[in-house]
């Protein structure tokens, strides 16, 4: 019996119950699919994340002091003055800064001239300090003015940087009549209106004033925590090197924030749905093999009278096994295929619906298919077995 | 009945050489059961090429044991049986499986055909185990079924034809690959009687074109049209 001759009657075998073969691949079909969409889906899930992990977010670092680890005071002092001077000598730092709460003792800030009686023109809102390289560490843009530099600092100028958002509660669209705003009873320029940040957002609902400034006027005690943005690729190196370069003799008391390693984050990512739907799959799978398997075995008892007559012509046992076992592996491989391009589909489906770009692994769409077929094969054994130890007497008796 | 040694001289001299097609020597069976049953005792029969040998008796009779054992589908438990002079208890399970595909046409009472394949593709099947070539195996078949008479209808499944017609292409399919030997179980067993008349014309053809027949029937009818009759009566032949 040629290759050929055992396709094509396994074929025949087959197409004899079209009907049957459909509903009993479709556990196959379920399995593979859900095996399918879910190495797909988590696939894109994770290029999606990492997608959205952009250069900013890969760059930056943050540090801040451990609180209370020495108490009150001492935490406090921890990031010098100098951190800035500190970091930009580490390689691999492009810009770093410092960026600390200032403690105005409820003052209240106001922009002049008072002109509205009715509206509430004394507004709370916070105020920051920020050494001079912070503001390119948080890729900071101004509508107009400028920021402050290292003299204003040094002296002590009272100065101030608007963000957006308090900019706009305090009515200041524009620098074009020189501005001023009071915070409690001291006057202070306005010199910059801040457009956009990709860091700290929150510096766009604030007033950032000079260190310097913040020192004297306010007592501010330490830097509250510093802003890095890194090379390329130096997070890690910059993360492990900064808090000894901040404070050489008690790192341990300054807290790193990178970002996590995007590799990492996607394996994570694809592991956590992995593992769900696997299973899923895989039940399916099972229950799927179990179909076939009770199918097929239905299938022999119910060609009993066939399997004898292929041993009246001459049929080896291997034959009848053989033939079962192509039939289940067929069905198997049709089951596969169906549900590979099903599993496709539905990741196709949920990319275009979130508008992600679908990722599938070159390999998934030709394994899965041969997952399928060996399912098959696996759940034919025992039918196909039963059928070989068919005594032809017998089944020739038996089949009508 | 004629008597065996009378029929001998009927079968034309050049189909009667000297060795058999079949030879059994006090072939037996028992089977295993408690009691034991024994359903051949020591038959001894000699078929040569061109007979055209009618088995004959009533149910229980051992019949389907001889056929299963001519047909080797079962193996004497005691006694020898030789296929053209070969021993077929000396051969092992896939070599008796490969002596059926290659000698033995069968043709049963229920046909065995399969629902789903037109009588060509029935016929067709018989060579798929007993090793012939894919090419030409359609005309084979074709011509198979000429012969039989149902050549006109090879396109039809068996759902489609009358019970004499499917006894045809049944024997169509016996038939190809040139067998030494047509085995026939009650061919006639499901047929009507104008059917079981046609079928008998067309045994008494292939006699003639040199095929050697061996039917297990009960019908006294069919069995007249037969060479030679076995009578078995409690496993042992008579007469």
């Amino acid at each position: 019996m040629t290759p050929r001759d055992l396709l094509s009657e396994a074929g025949a075998g087959l197409m004899a119950r079209p009907a049957r073969v459909a509903l009993t691949v479709l556990g196959t079909v379920i399995g593979v699919a859900a095996l399918v969409a879910t190495l797909g889906l988590s696939k894109t899930a994770g290029s999606q994340i990492v997608g959205r992990f952009s250069t900013v977010a890969a760059t930056d670092v943050v540090i801040t002091p451990v609180p209370g680890a020495l108490g009150g005071s001492q935490a406090a002092t921890v990031i010098p003055w100098d951190a800035e001077a500190r970091l930009r000598r580490l390689n691999g730092v492009a810009a770093a800064g410092t960026l600390s709460e200032v403690d105005v003792r409820g003052a209240l800030v106001r922009s002049v001239p008072i002109n509205d009686p009715l509206g509430r023109t004394e507004l709370q809102l916070p105020v920051r300090a920020a050494s001079v390289g912070l503001w390119p560490a948080v890729h900071a843009r101004l509508s107009s003015g400028r920021f402050p530099d290292a003299g204003h600092s040094a002296r002590g100028n009272r100065t101030v940087v608007l963000g957006r958002n308090a900019a706009r509660r305090l009515g200041i669209r524009s620098l074009d009549q020189q501005p001023a705003i009071f915070i409690g009873d001291r006057l202070y320029q306005v010199s910059g209106l801040l457009d956009s940040v990709e860091r700290q957002p929150s510096l766009l609902g604030s007033l950032t004033i000079p260190n310097g400034t913040a020192r004297r006027e306010f007592d501010l005690a330490a830097p509250a925590s510093v802003q890095i943005e890194t090379d390329i690729g130096a997070v890690e190196v910059v993360a492990r090197q900064a808090p000894r370069a901040l404070s050489p003799d008690a790192p341990q008391l300054l807290r790193v924030a990178a970002p996590p390693d995007p590799e990492t984050l996607r394996a994570g990512v694809e592991s956590d749905l992995n593992a769900l739907f696997l299973l899923l799959g895989a039940v399916s799978l099972l229950v799927g093999a179990l179909g076939i398997a009770n199918v097929t075995l239905v299938s022999v008892l119910e060609r009993v009278g066939e399997i004898g007559l292929r041993r009246a012509l001459g049929a080896a046992r291997r034959h009848i096994a053989a033939q079962f076992l192509v039939e289940s592996g067929v069905m198997g491989l049709l089951g596969g295929i169906v549900g590979t391009a099903l599993g496709v589909l539905v990741v196709v489906a949920v990319s275009a619906a979130r508008t992600w770009t679908p990722v599938l692994d070159s390999w998934v769409p030709l394994v899965a298919p041969l997952v399928g077929a060996l399912i098959g094969l696996l759940s034919g054994t025992y039918p196909a077995l039963r059928a070989a130890a068919l005594e032809p007497v017998e089944a020739l008796r038996a089949g009508t | 009945m004629t008597e065996p040694a009378a029929d001998l001289e009927t079968i034309p001299p050049e189909l009667t050489p000297g060795r058999p097609v079949l030879e059994l020597r006090e072939v037996g069976r028992t089977f295993g059961s408690d009691p034991p049953v024994r359903a051949l005792r020591e038959v001894d029969l000699l078929v040569y090429p061109g007979d055209w040998v009618a088995i004959v008796g009533p149910s229980g009779s051992g019949k389907s044991t001889l056929l299963n054992i001519l047909g080797c589908l079962d193996r004497p438990t005691a006694g020898t049986y030789l296929i053209d002079g070969i021993d077929v208890a000396q051969l092992s399970e896939n070599e008796r499986t490969a002596m059926r595909g290659r000698s033995i046409g069968f043709v049963f009472q229920a046909f065995h055909l399969l629902g789903h394949r037109t009588a060509l593709e029935n016929v067709m099947l018989a060579e798929m185990y007993a090793g012939g070539e894919r090419a030409g195996r359609r005309e084979r078949a074709l011509a198979a079924l000429e012969r039989v008479g149902m050549a006109h209808r090879r396109d039809f499944l068996p759902t489609r034809l009358s019970g004499g017609e499917q006894q045809r292409v049944a024997i169509a399919r016996a038939l190809l690959g040139s067998p030494r030997l047509l085995l026939c179980d009650e061919p006639t067993g499901n047929l009507d009687s104008s059917s079981t008349e046609s079928l008998m014309l067309l045994f008494d053809a292939l006699a003639r074109q040199g095929l050697t027949l061996v039917v297990v029937t009960h019908d006294e009818g069919v069995a007249a049209h037969a060479q030679r009759v076995v009578r078995l009566v409690d496993g042992e032949v008579v007469g």
